[in-house]
């Protein structure tokens, strides 16, 4: 190793590899707040290894996959069956008995596993203190409503989605905000910084989706169903100051976390609510503006989903609209291959509906919800780049199936 | 929360049946080997750190680290120390080549059953 300084980038000289470095920023660009856990140096290059596996991964192993799939695999199935791959459940099955394709799902499960040790570690070793930071910011606040009595549905605590040991709701002690901080501050490793140091890249994209496609219009009270933190709720609230956003979630520690969160960064006109998307019967009939959710719809399942769709109905008023940010539906001109490889967290990342989720007509599912089919509306949004982090970013073209920021919206103007 | 319920806790289970790529031999032993790889890059980087700070500080030159030559007795002592390291890393190698060189042996619960009979 070398005790030499890198000069600047202005300065970088030929043969200076930092010239060219094009990965994830160093974590201790991450945005801090109140209840954001300490983390010790070691703690930080953990992060910093396993953000770089996943870059790794996605940049160098993935193309190698690929290739395997259309060399090896696809010719062994078409002997083996006399007709071509007709499904992305085939096409997946196939690559299981590949050797390129099992190295990197061992590889990428392995990294998932090492990066809830890593976020557990550092806050199980501090949860007593953010849990008293937490109680300070909300001790008393009438913004934070729990309800110890709401029961956990089982898309929820059957498999832990993407293996995240006890979810978004479980709570260790009176108080505890372990999940929620966890959740937060390691969540790095899979986005690689994309998202912002706020991890709100996706909220702003919806934000600058809105004003860019409904200018006029000025909600006062906003819904974000699932919105666990408020990583992609806090900037709807921010970009509306006049609104009220109000964000529900089943977790008690993601919640409680959440509002401290945004009262340490300055958010106030927000509350967090403990309730269930199916059964908001707690608001009257068209009491929100704006519904939106943000990658939410892949964890729940389809009866939930049509329960919260049809909660979503009932409570936007004329004229409102109903947002829902996701990673792109499964269509005819997408390959077997990426379907297979998207749905790679459905079945090896504890993502249960995803692959469902992604194959259906969700034009029709509104349409089942009670919207008028002629009025959904879709678009395309990309994560909104954090310029603190990545001040010279160009478009990222490394493809990590499933993870990366750039998302589809569907939506109704009610 | 108390410094065993920490380790427990930090490596719990998430809820949900484990899929394997591999045999679960082979991936066990990878999943082992990449937090290895894990710890061995976060203990590079507190090297680099330590050195970037001994440099910022005026305590090392530019350079130093690099152009470093150790004496005799730290080169013996440090040669020592990578044969001691690999000695032991390599420790099931050594002792499956022994096992190869003693194929009569009985193992200890074969032994136990001729030991316990009474006559």
């Amino acid at each position: 190793m070398t005790a030499t300084k890198s000069p600047p980038p202005e300065r970088a000289a030929a043969n200076d590899p930092s010239a060219e470095y094009d990965g994830p920023p160093d974590y201790r660009v991450i945005g801090r707040h109140a209840v954001f856990p300490q983390t010790s140096h070691d703690e930080i290059e953990r992060i910093n290894f396993l953000a770089q596996m996943n870059r790794h991964l996605a940049a160098r192993v993935v193309p190698g996959v690929k290739a395997a799939y259309e060399k090896r695999v696809v010719p062994a199935f078409e002997a083996a069956n006399g007709r071509p791959v007709a499904h992305r459940h085939e096409a997946r099955k196939a690559m299981l008995n590949d050797p390129s394709f099992q190295t990197w799902s061992a590889l990428r499960r392995a990294t998932m596993e090492q990066r809830q040790q890593a976020g557990r570690w550092t806050v199980l070793r501090q949860n007593e203190e953010l849990a008293r930071k937490a109680h300070e910011l909300t001790s008393g606040d009438p913004r934070l409503e729990l309800d110890p009595a709401l029961e956990i549905p089982r898309y929820v605590s059957a498999v832990d989605h993407h293996c995240m040991p006890g979810s978004y709701h479980t709570e260790y002690f009176p108080g505890d905000v372990t999940n929620g901080a966890n959740y937060d501050h390691a969540g790095f490793v899979t986005t690689g910084g994309l998202l912002g140091k706020f991890v709100d890249g996706g909220g702003q994209a919806v934000v600058k989706w809105v004003k860019a496609n409904l200018p006029d219009f000025r909600p006062s009270k906003i819904l974000e169903i699932g919105g666990t933190v408020g990583h992609s709720s806090l900037p709807l609230a921010q970009a509306f100051p006049e609104a009220e956003l109000t964000i529900v979630d089943l977790g008690t520690p993601v919640l409680r976390y959440g509002l401290a969160r945004a009262k340490s960064l300055g958010v106030d006109n927000v509350r967090f609510v403990q309730a269930s998307g199916e059964d908001l019967s707690r608001y009257p009939d068209h009491s929100f503006d704006w519904v939106q959710t943000t990658m939410f719809l892949h964890e729940l399942s389809l009866p939930a989903m049509r329960n919260i769709l049809r909660e979503s109905r009932r409570l936007v008023r004329d004229g409102g609209i109903v947002l829902h940010v996701e990673q792109p539906q499964y269509t005819s001109d997408m390959s077997y291959f990426e379907q297979a490889m998207r749905d790679w967290d459905a079945f090896y990342n504890a993502e249960p509906f995803w692959s469902r989720l992604h194959e259906m007509d969700l034009d029709a599912e509104m349409e089942r919800a009670g919207f008028d089919r002629s009025k959904v509306i879709h678009g395309a949004v990309f994560g909104v780049v954090d310029r603190e982090i990545f001040p010279d970013a160009q478009e990222d073209e490394t493809e990590d199936y499933g993870r990366k920021a750039a998302w589809e919206v569907i939506g109704v103007v009610a | 929360m108390s410094f065993a319920d920490a380790l427990a806790g930090a490596g719990a289970k998430a809820a949900g049946k484990r899929p394997y790529f591999l045999t679960p031999e082979v991936e066990r032993v990878l999943a082992i080997t990449m937090t290895v790889a894990q710890e061995l890059a976060v203990a590079r980087q507190r090297a680099d750190t330590l050195e970037r700070l001994l440099l910022a500080k005026g305590v090392i030159a530019a350079g130093e680290i690099d152009a470093f030559i150790p004496d005799a007795v730290a080169t013996a002592e440090r040669q020592m120390w990578n044969q001691e390291y690999i000695a032991r890393i390599l420790r099931i190698v050594q002792q499956e080549n022994e096992a190869a060189a003693h194929l009569a042996e009985v193992s200890s619960g074969d032994l136990a059953e001729e030991l316990a009979k009474a006559d």
